[in-house]
């Protein structure tokens, strides 16, 4: 198993109270695999990436990256924020931009140059490099950021609800360029999101959260054909029954948490803040 | 033709107050305002030759030293105390007291370890324009996007190279602006640096005008450190439109969308 998150749970400790985000969290990810995580929001799903990807410390348990406990940002690793227009450098080109960390990986002038050729013609930039990020909107910030997960090469590629801020046409492109990417590279993927659909969509496994503080709530097999396109897939009926049982199940897990959730939800969003 | 029309908007005051003060005094007897026209005339007589070497270019250079040696420290000590929540608890109420100070009333004690020469000078220069930079850079590297910050840890950017790509450049607009208000500083500390114990310098000079009563001549020289300012304040622009061509651009794509 390449990933593992292992008894994870993550409180934060606010001035004066604390706020159980993550309550206890196991589940593993397979080399190449393309699993989503799905649940309610505000059940700590950006809390959870952020600590298998380093950028936070679970308050116990832990994440492993091919056996190694995770403990700060690991090699290898890659991450696509939801917020395109502030994960990108805004004082760089968009080729500045893909080509800083393989700078920081000191790999030849060389191969950083057609890394960054082919990750860019892979998300369908090939003629935008040399202008601002924010000269673009916002689907194609969003591919700079994945042009510059792709050319990291990382083994595993996580993904914070990439597409929640594009609008629908360019969130269907999107979703099918993730397919495409990880059919070409063979990269491991973690995407988070909120949206059933493009859960189901993407894809092999769903796992589905329950609300703050969270646990699994089920881990559901894709079983759809691995070609999956968006007119096509999306009216197979076996979609629209993977769709339903895990919108049924987010339903029952909004329902079942106390009548205090959604204060939780909300207190973990006030909690972030105030840690920050 | 908008550029046209921007030059006709930025020229036509001063052209108005110029024509006022011209017509104004164009019969004054008033010893302490000559007419514009006698300022004009000895103008170049009083400031080229000589006098630019002696006075106006020692000056420029102690300006020149004090500005670095501020934006030196001041991104320096900034960077520290922005980046570091410990230091800045510990450092900011003392920063604060010093800021308060009006540099002018540091000279006598300044003179007292850094002596009377030009490095007295340099240093009142730079105690004075380090404020606004060493303040702005503190909040400018305080303001660094969180998700940009995390962007740079996940791509394992860190120590210089984090440094250099993301906090000074992030930055970079706060440095800006506290550099540009340190540099209208410099040029007041310039002129009040060297009517202490001075031998040379446009402050010496326009004091020793006003002192041996040739007030034309002490006219021109406040005409001169007046465009000496404005030069330099358009050189800054001009700069500064330059290396942050990007902000701009950002700032201009955020309020059209």
């Amino acid at each position: 198993m390449l990933l593992e998150v292992r008894g994870l749970r993550k409180v934060y400790q606010g001035k004066e109270r604390q706020v159980e985000a993550i309550r206890d969290l196991t589940f593993g990810v397979d080399a190449g695999d393309l699993v989503c995580l799905v649940g309610p929001s505000g059940c700590g799903k950006t809390t959870l990436l952020k600590c298998i990807a380093g950028l936070l410390t679970p308050t116990s348990g832990e994440a492993l990256l091919d056996g190694r406990r995770v403990s700060g940002p690991p090699p290898g690793m890659a991450v696509v924020f939801q917020e395109y227009g502030r994960s990108l450098f805004p004082w760089m080109s968009v080729r500045d931009n893909v080509e800083l960390p393989l700078r920081q990986k000191k790999l030849p002038r060389a191969t950083r140059r057609s890394l960054v050729d082919d990750a860019l013609s892979a998300v369908g930039l090939g003629d935008t490099h040399d202008a601002y990020p924010w000269q673009l909107s916002g689907g194609m910030q969003q591919r700079v950021a994945i042009a510059r997960a792709v050319a990291y090469q990382p083994d595993v590629l996580l993904m914070d609800e990439p597409f929640a801020a594009v609008d629908a046409q360019t969130r269907a492109d999107l979703e099918d360029l993730i397919r495409d990417l990880w059919h070409k590279l063979a990269v491991t993927i973690l995407f988070v999101t909120h949206d059933i659909d493009e859960a189901v969509y993407l894809g092999q496994r769903v796992i589905v959260l329950s609300s703050s503080p969270t646990v699994v709530r089920e881990d559901v097999d894709i079983d759809l054909p691995d070609a999956r396109d968006q007119l096509h897939t999306r009216s197979d009926s076996r979609f629209t029954e993977l769709r339903s049982h895990i919108y049924a199940q987010i339903q029952a897990a909004k329902r079942e948490s106390t009548p205090g959730s959604t204060d939780a939800a909300r207190d973990t969003d006030l909690a972030k803040q105030v840690l920050q | 033709m908008r550029i046209a029309i921007r030059v006709v908007l930025a020229v036509a005051l001063p052209a108005v107050l110029f024509s006022v003060w011209w017509f104004a005094t164009a019969n004054s007897t008033n010893f302490y305002m000559p007419p514009l026209r006698e300022i004009l005339r000895i103008f170049p007589d009083v400031w080229t030759g000589d006098r630019l070497r002696t006075d106006v270019l020692p000056s420029l250079l102690r300006l020149a030293g004090g500005y670095t040696l501020a934006v030196v420290t001041g991104i320096a000590l900034g960077v520290l105390v922005g980046g570091n929540r410990a230091v800045r608890a510990v450092l900011e109420p003392v920063l604060e007291f010093f800021r308060a100070i009006p540099p002018p009333v540091l000279v006598p004690v300044i003179m007292l370890f850094a002596g009377i020469g030009d490095t007295m000078k340099v240093v009142v220069i730079a105690a004075g324009c380090v404020w606004p930079i060493l303040l702005n850079t503190v909040e400018g590297v305080r303001a660094v996007d969180s998700v940009l910050a995390d962007t740079c840890r996940s791509y394992r950017i860190t120590g210089l190279a984090r440094l250099r790509h993301l906090v000074l450049r992030g930055a970079s607009p706060q440095i800006a602006a506290g550099m540009r208000q340190a540099l209208s500083i410099g040029i007041i500390l310039m002129v009040i640096s060297e009517m202490f114990a001075a031998s040379n310098g446009l402050g010496f000079a326009i004091v020793q005008f006003q002192r041996g009563f040739a007030i034309p001549d002490m006219w021109s020289g406040i005409l001169l450190l007046g465009l000496i300012g404005l030069v330099l304040s358009l050189l800054f622009r001009l700069v500064e439109s330059r290396a942050l061509a990007w902000y701009h651009g950002l700032r201009r794509a955020q309020r059209g969308s």
